[in-house]
């Protein structure tokens, strides 16, 4: 009569063991495709910096052959306008291209908390009072900004730090208070303050956790879009002065010769590219693992 | 209303062995198994079950709108034709034009930046080609069919302006546009008030004889299923378990799954002293791992060696019903009592201790809309609360009961210390509570705790059951640090969770299980208050009975006093030893729980209890219907804040005059129409 039931139970595996909502995120990162592209060109990127210049017998500043020797065995990415290896250059440059919008972007994202969860969770005048400063602040183009900081407090790898940190500072401020504002109306917060919880605790450990996930996305575009900032102000000569290989002054001051010798502002531009799309990518690797929600 | 059954036409959706499977990241989930049913023109049939039991995926299933992936066997017949091999074209053809749908949340189906209007208009201009004018004039009959008075206003209104009934309404007229063959209501009034609900459940019956719709509705409610179903069918963990006419499945059901389901649902009758509630132990298993033979022997009262082990078919029983148990001839409902009277014999005898806890002296509390820093002006204020007294005894239960906007939650955290008072007093064991949360020594908030509304955001979840309890034992000191590891367990075993839960994270307990937490969590500090902020209102029928048991038991073992409140009146009543009903930041009526649930009412409490829909469709209540919805509480009403509803109402005296207090042996209704009058009107009717 009844026909055969399907088979769904044999089909069924032990049910899960409990996972914290990280560890699953993380596992479902690891599966992404894009996201590991990402990973796999920072990390090729990594490598490169921390071997990349001892591969080669010159460092970044001695002229090892004559100017724009095209790509060989010898050079293996030919050499700059003094006879430098743009091979040590560029993977030098990558030192600086990655440890200065990371740490940067750290800074950025530390100061924006503390100013978003304060302003998010107290709310009231202190809130009304910070954010329209950070609406002031947000009103300039970026790049300008950076320009004012920079041409204030001269250029150097430290100053840039600053001139990023500040500058990313007020969007992530604005991203940490929509959030808080969201998450303190939850109960659990309401259920914190009822066991006597001091406003700290309850920034730190029943907020912060919940939209570490958003930040961290937010952070990786942010870096992406600090690498090409950084890039910038290189090309304009208010990165990390000379002779130290800054990506953005490379092509700077490749550009005057692209006709003639097109490797010299080309291997810096992928480079820059290259890193910035891996972070796009890890970014939007992370939203669809489920980071954002 | 059985003979419809008979009368009722072709079939126009047929499921034949309908299997259905979720195929996830981490695991795969045999959603429906084995699932046949039929549905005939002109007929309401209805799905029950606890949650997670498949009802809403196989109404998905219906129209194939499943998430990739899902694997599906079997065969799903709609009109005749297979739509199991049907093309993406086809389907969406199909979706648009021959099956509607009404889902749980109208405000979420809507579209929030279109008006009404141009939404309806939408689906005909796509689906039927017409011209805007032809779809504006068959918009408005079709608001106007489904009982929408004012239907050119509310077409030119956006969906917030709208009440949740109204949102409701249109949503239904929505589907209805395209004529339908079938329409699929998932769940379409649990966000509802009782009125509203009834007003709606009314409709889709008109409908139903209008339209000769076939209509699927799902329910956990076994009230809403018996006051509007022909037929019903009680799915459970993925399966149906049983099938019957609504007439039958309510007289005598055949599974005792059907059976314990009736008996969770606190009604009017009962109260705690004399009644305890069944609540079905256990919950439905996780799919992806089921138990042996039945599915539901694990929890089933009546299990036998033979139930774990073979797999009971669907069998038919004659009379066009049929069931999954293999002893259905068993299932009866006068044994059942007998068992549950025996087994859950704990009789609570309270006795009312008449020392004063919590005292409440014309509490008010009210809101100033956000302005910004450089707005011009201030708002008017919200009144959420307006002048509220009310005392709560030692060990005592305050049960506090109203449509949502009454003010209910504002109360209670206000008491809280999480809301500011604007005048009044609170007094809290010999202590002024007339300062925020912040403020309150640990003494007094370790002794006031509470439980929210909503499971799914009462616990932090990015933390662990473990820490989630052990910070209230730290923070309010009431063990030493060696022995918070046992505090722990003692109080996941006073919610009925074993050792097993500690290291699991919100995501992975049910409904039931977080509330279970969140309850735990506050016992943690050995409260003598718990405010109980509609703990169980967004849960299913037994789990609530379950949760409402401990509570009860927790209650009598902590000695400790609660506030609850609840908008269903029935678990009000099953639960408190004293009832307030509020209306629009007003009290209407206080008293002990039998006063209050006799004559007279307050018109506005009488209003609420006939709303209240009976799981027994043999009975049909005279219902009162209330016009309008709740007015806004920044400018409520002059005089009696019920008039502009009131179907008592006497005249200008209820428009100028706040209503006078008239009691009787602590029985407090405040209304101008004389305690007598309202007792005989009352008493006549009923």
């Amino acid at each position: 009569m009844e026909s055969v039931s399907i088979p769904a139970r044999t089909l069924v595996r032990p049910a899960p063991r409990p996972m914290s909502l990280t560890r699953q995120r993380i596992i479902l990162t690891l599966r992404n495709p894009m996201a590991v592209l990402g990973i796999v060109i920072i990390v090729i990127w990594i490598v490169l910096a921390i071997i990349g210049p001892r591969l080669r017998p010159y460092s970044y500043t001695d002229f090892a052959a004559k100017p724009w020797t095209s790509p060989s065995a010898a050079f293996w990415l030919g050499t700059d306008a003094l006879g430098r290896d743009l091979f040590v250059r560029v993977t030098m440059g990558a030192r600086l291209a990655l440890v200065v919008p990371t740490t940067a972007v750290a800074l950025g994202v530390l100061l924006g908390s503390i100013v978003g969860l304060a302003t998010g969770y107290y709310g009231g005048l202190l809130d009304d009072i910070v954010m329209r400063l950070i609406d002031v602040m947000m009103a300039f183009p970026m790049l300008m900004l950076y320009l004012l900081i920079i041409y204030a407090i001269g250029p150097s790898a430290i100053n840039v730090i600053i001139a990023v940190a500040i500058g990313s500072t007020p969007g992530i401020a604005r991203l940490v208070r929509s959030l808080t504002i969201d998450l303190r109306t939850r109960e659990f917060v309401a259920a914190a303050q009822l066991r006597g919880e001091s406003g700290w605790y309850i920034m730190l450990r029943e907020i912060l956790p919940n939209i570490s996930g958003p930040l961290l996305v937010d952070a990786c575009v942010r870096v992406a879009y600090a690498i090409f900032a950084t890039g910038s102000l290189g090309f304009l000569g208010l990165g990390v002065p000379p002779p130290f290989p800054d990506w953005g002054q490379m092509i700077g001051e490749g550009r005057g010769w692209v006709l003639m010798v097109p490797w010299a502002p080309l291997w810096p531009l992928i480079a820059i590219s290259s890193v910035v799309i891996a972070f796009n990518l890890l970014a939007d690797g992370l939203r669809r693992a489920g980071w954002v929600d | 209303m059985g003979e419809n059954r008979r009368q009722s036409g072709m079939p126009v959706i047929e499921m034949k062995n309908l299997g259905i499977e979720y195929v996830g990241a981490f695991t795969r989930t045999p959603a429906v198994r084995n699932l046949s049913l039929t549905i005939h023109t002109g007929e309401v049939y209805g799905l029950v079950g606890e949650s997670g039991c498949g009802k809403t995926t196989a109404a998905m299933a219906c129209v194939r709108y499943l998430p990739k992936g899902t694997l599906l066997t079997g065969e799903v017949i709609f009109l005749g034709k297979s739509i199991l091999g049907l093309s993406d074209s086809e389907l969406r053809h199909l979706r648009g034009n021959r099956v509607a749908m009404v889902y749980q949340d109208p405000l979420a189906a809507l579209n929030p930046s279109l008006n009404i209007e141009s939404q309806m208009a939408e689906i005909l201009t796509t689906h039927e080609h017409i011209s805007a004018r032809a779809a504006h004039e068959l918009c408005r009959e079709m608001l106007e069919r489904v009982r929408i008075g004012d239907a050119e206003r509310v077409m030119r209104s956006y969906p917030h302006q709208l009440s949740g009934g109204m949102q409701q309404r249109v949503l239904i007229a929505m589907a209805l546009l395209l004529k339908p063959a079938l329409l699929i209501m998932d769940e379409p009034t649990t966000g509802l008030d009782v009125t509203i609900e009834a007003a709606v459940l009314d409709l889709v019956d008109d409908l139903r004889r209008e339209f000769n719709t076939a209509i699927l509705f799902i329910s956990h409610n076994l009230g809403v299923i018996a006051r509007l179903c022909q037929r019903v069918g009680v799915m459970y963990a993925g399966e149906m378990v049983e099938e019957a006419s609504v007439e039958q499945l309510f007289k005598s059901p055949r599974h005792p799954y059907t059976l314990a389901l009736l008996r969770c649902i606190p009604s009017l009758g009962t109260d705690k002293r004399t009644h305890s509630l069944w609540s079905i132990p256990g919950r439905v298993p996780p799919l992806s791992s089921l138990p042996p033979g039945c599915v539901f022997a694990p929890r089933c009262p009546l299990a036998q060696p033979q139930c774990t082990e073979h797999t009971p078919e669907l069998q038919d029983i004659g009379q066009g019903r049929r069931t999954r148990c293999m002893f259905y001839d068993q299932v009866d409902p006068v044994a059942f009592d007998a068992y549950l009277g025996e087994r859950m014999a704990t009789q609570r005898q309270a006795e009312t201790e008449h020392e004063r806890l919590l005292t409440v002296r014309d509490l008010k509390v009210y809101f100033q809309p956000a302005s910004g820093l450089f707005s011009i002006g201030k708002r008017p204020m919200i009144k959420a609360v307006d002048g509220i007294s009310f005392d709560i005894a030692r060990s005592g239960t305050l049960g506090i009961a109203g449509e949502s906007g009454c003010g209910k939650s504002t109360t209670a955290r206000t008491v809280a210390g999480l809301n500011p008072i604007t005048s009044g007093t609170i007094t809290f064991a010999g202590h002024d509570l007339n300062q925020p949360v912040q403020k309150r020594p640990r003494s007094i908030l370790s002794q006031l705790q509470m439980v929210f509304q909503n499971p799914d955001s009462t616990l932090n979840p990015q933390k662990t059951v473990e820490q989630e309890l052990l910070r209230p034992l730290r923070l309010l000191g009431v063990v030493k640090r060696e022995q918070e590891s046992e505090a722990i367990s003692q109080l996941l075993k006073a919610v009925n969770l074993d050792d097993t839960y500690r290291q699991r994270y919100p995501a992975q307990l049910s409904g039931g299980e977080k509330q279970r937490v969140a309850i735990a969590r506050a016992f943690a500090g050995r409260p003598k208050l718990v405010l109980c902020d509609e703990p169980i209102s967004s849960l299913d029928v037994s789990v609530q009975s379950t949760i409402l048991n401990l509570l009860l038991r927790l209650q009598q073992d902590y000695d400790v006093a609660m506030m609850f409140i609840s908008h269903d009146l029935g678990v009000v009543r099953y639960l408190s030893d004293n009832v307030a009903i509020m209306y629009l930041g007003t009290i209407c009526e206080l008293g002990r729980a039998d006063q209050v649930f006799t004559p007279p009412h307050h018109p506005y409490s009488e209003a609420l209890l006939s709303a209240i829909p009976i799981p027994d469709p043999t009975v049909r209540q005279a219902r009162i219907r209330l016009q309008g919805s709740v007015p806004s509480p920044t400018n409520p009403p002059s005089g009696c804040r019920f008039h502009t509803r009131c179907p008592r109402k006497v005249g200008a005296i209820c428009e100028q005059t706040p209503p006078p207090a008239q009691e009787r042996e602590g029985h407090i209704i405040y209304c101008h129409i004389p305690w007598e009058e309202l007792k005989s009107a009352q008493t006549t009717q009923a």
